[in-house]
């Protein structure tokens, strides 16, 4: 039996089900709308297990889920290419990560004019210019390989843009769909500040346990997705 | 023994060589406190050292090298001249499927003495080369100094330097630096829509129609980048001739005597690195009195750039393909006056890995 982790709510859980569905692979809620536990509709061998969309990667990493649907930003922020393989993007759920400082600051416009900034800024402030994030792995790195220096991330798992007007930041990186919120706050995309273009995306895991009998499920629903016939 | 206790006994060996050549055992905390590494090595150093949280102290980082703590003691109550030296475990992320180790064994040897610095970086080089002799290691040597004297020397405004000696350690941020300033690389088009934005009006107007003004970066640190910016945009390239000496040094690989004659033979043109091209060619002299080989041993002016930010003259590595460097090290004059908070002492050291010696000795796998 291969067991699906999917979204177990809202709009992501709702597209995910129609990506399914429209490939001839049926997936609801079992019961009431209350009940986290799923079925799967046309292929034999195939669970779903209804998970938080963020704890997904964790589970693919623990290799409790075989396949598993969640944003490309959290498997690239968590996991490794050694822990899943992609195996379909879905189209779905995009939204960019990107990095966002205020609008007023007329003289910064590319990561190269931040970087130029932090080094005025940590003269000026005695401590290195502020980014406030959850993304710290791929903010780090994308800055890394910019060799933007003088910065410093500090975490914010939530409302980040409101943390340049709370002073707790001087810039943030962050998703976003339409930049709405990012523009409500007073603040504004760099033109090369794009991280990652995340999407929804089927993984594989390669940490769970592929009997014979699972390869063959696989097969059969990778018949019906359209995709390669072996996971990874 | 096993292979730890095997790696602890060479690391003991090379402890004991240190002592006997002059230096004062010295211990550091293997929790060390984060902020000091992050104001020195920036948030680079985060994605190496394992961070920790202590309720009292805060964030600490598991010691990731033994230099700070050691210059720190120095600086707090050492006298001079001063050689160190020490044992311990290193901590380091590692890369997934790197198969590198995590926590390692360093043992290390720093010297602070205000005199003859190019004869303290000989006795360190020799030291080193005598106890890893036997080992068929690539000893590769570099100085920094070099290039930040040329960059120093260059003929361009204050503003290019120092972001160009911002960059020493970034190869690729420096090389776009670089390419921009000598009018190698077009302007980014964001650039120029920016100046054309800037030039259109002052700086405190732009700021006052940009809308609702958030965060600590004030107006005025604002509109003063700004105008540099624009003053940047009317500097003239670097010359040409200047610009290819700069190549040509970054790209300076040969043999450490040939090298000599090479920025001899520069120098003239580019007379702001004679200095430190004196230093070079003593620090030679007192190597070939140590019984080095400078005419076969290997100089790479860019040698050390991608270490972490601190070295700022001589740099050496011991290197076996197929593995981290055996032993590194090098002088970082500026960071004793970062840490020293202005007091200042000039410093060259560096670190073995007992491991990576017992396992070119075949005595652990």
């Amino acid at each position: 039996m291969i067991r699906v982790g999917v979204p177990s709510k809202g709009r992501l859980m709702q597209d995910c089900f129609d990506w399914f569905g429209a490939r001839g692979v049926v997936m609801r809620r079992a019961g009431s709308d209350r009940e986290y536990s799923g079925v799967v509709e046309g292929v034999e061998g195939v669970v779903p297990v209804l998970l938080s969309a963020g704890e997904i990667p964790r589970e693919l990493a623990a290799g409790r889920i075989h396949l598993g649907v969640t944003g490309s930003d959290l498997v690239r922020e968590q996991l490794g290419a050694d822990e899943v393989a992609e195996v379909a993007r879905l189209g779905f759920g995009q939204a960019d990560l990107v990095i966002a400082v205020p609008n007023v600051w007329i003289d910064v416009e590319t990561v190269d004019d931040l970087d130029a900034a932090a080094a005025g800024f940590r003269k000026a402030h005695g401590h290195r210019l502020r980014i406030a994030t959850k993304y710290h792995r791929l903010v780090r790195d994308f800055l890394q390989a910019q060799g933007v220096a003088d910065y410093q991330l500090v975490d914010s798992q939530g409302a980040t843009e409101g943390t340049v007007l709370n002073g707790t930041a001087e810039a943030i990186a962050d998703i976003t769909s339409s930049g709405e919120t990012l523009r409500a706050n007073h603040l504004r995309i760099l033109s090369d500040g794009l991280i990652h273009s995340s999407q929804a995306v089927l993984w594989a895991s390669r940490m769970a346990e592929w009997s014979a009998a699972d390869l063959a499920a696989y097969a059969r629903l990778a018949a019906k997705l359209g995709v390669a016939g072996v996971p990874f | 023994m096993t292979p730890k206790a095997v790696i602890r006994a060479e690391g003991e060996r090379l402890l004991a060589a240190f002592i006997q050549a002059g230096a004062v055992p010295v211990e550091a905390d293997v929790l060390q406190p984060a902020g000091t590494l992050l104001d020195l090595y920036g948030e680079d150093i985060r994605a190496r050292a394992y961070v920790t949280d202590d309720p009292v102290k805060g964030e600490m980082m598991l010691r990731p090298d033994f230099t700070v703590p050691v210059v720190q003691a120095h600086m707090a109550h050492g006298a001079e001249p001063a050689r160190y030296a020490y044992l311990g475990e290193v901590f380091r992320k590692q890369a997934r499927g790197s198969g590198r180790a995590s926590e390692y064994l360093q043992v290390g040897y720093e010297v602070f003495d205000r005199q003859a610095t190019e004869v303290a970086d000989a006795e360190v080089f020799a030291l080193f080369r005598d106890l890893l002799s036997g080992l068929d290691l690539r000893p590769v040597t570099g100085d920094i100094g070099i290039l930040m004297a040329a960059v120093r020397g260059l003929e361009t405004s204050e503003g290019r330097k120092a972001a160009l000696l911002r960059h020493v350690w970034r190869p690729t941020r420096f090389k776009a630096l670089l390419d921009r300033f000598a009018g190698r690389a077009p302007v980014p088009a964001g650039r120029l829509a920016l100046l054309e934005r800037l030039r259109a009006g002052s700086p405190a107007q732009l700021i006052e129609e940009a809308g609702s003004f958030v965060g600590l970066r004030s107006a005025e640190e604002i509109a003063a980048r700004a105008e540099a910016l624009v003053a940047d945009a009317g500097t003239a390239p670097i010359r040409a001739t200047e610009a290819a000496l700069l190549y040509d040094l970054l790209s300076l690989e040969a043999p450490a005597a040939a090298a000599l004659s090479h920025l001899r033979g520069i120098a003239p043109m580019l007379p702001a690195i004679g200095p430190a091209v004196d230093r070079f060619a003593a620090r030679l002299e007192a190597l070939a009195a140590k019984g080095v080989d400078v005419s076969t041993l290997a100089f790479e002016a860019s040698h050390g750039r991608t270490a972490l930010e601190y070295y700022d003259g001589f740099v050496f590595s011991f290197l076996k393909d197929g593995m981290p460097p055996v032993a590194s090290g090098g002088r970082y004059d500026a960071l004793t006056a970062v840490l020293g908070s202005g007091a200042f002492i000039p410093a060259v050291g560096g670190v073995i890995r007992p491991g990576l010696v017992a396992r070119l000795k075949g005595a652990v796998a």
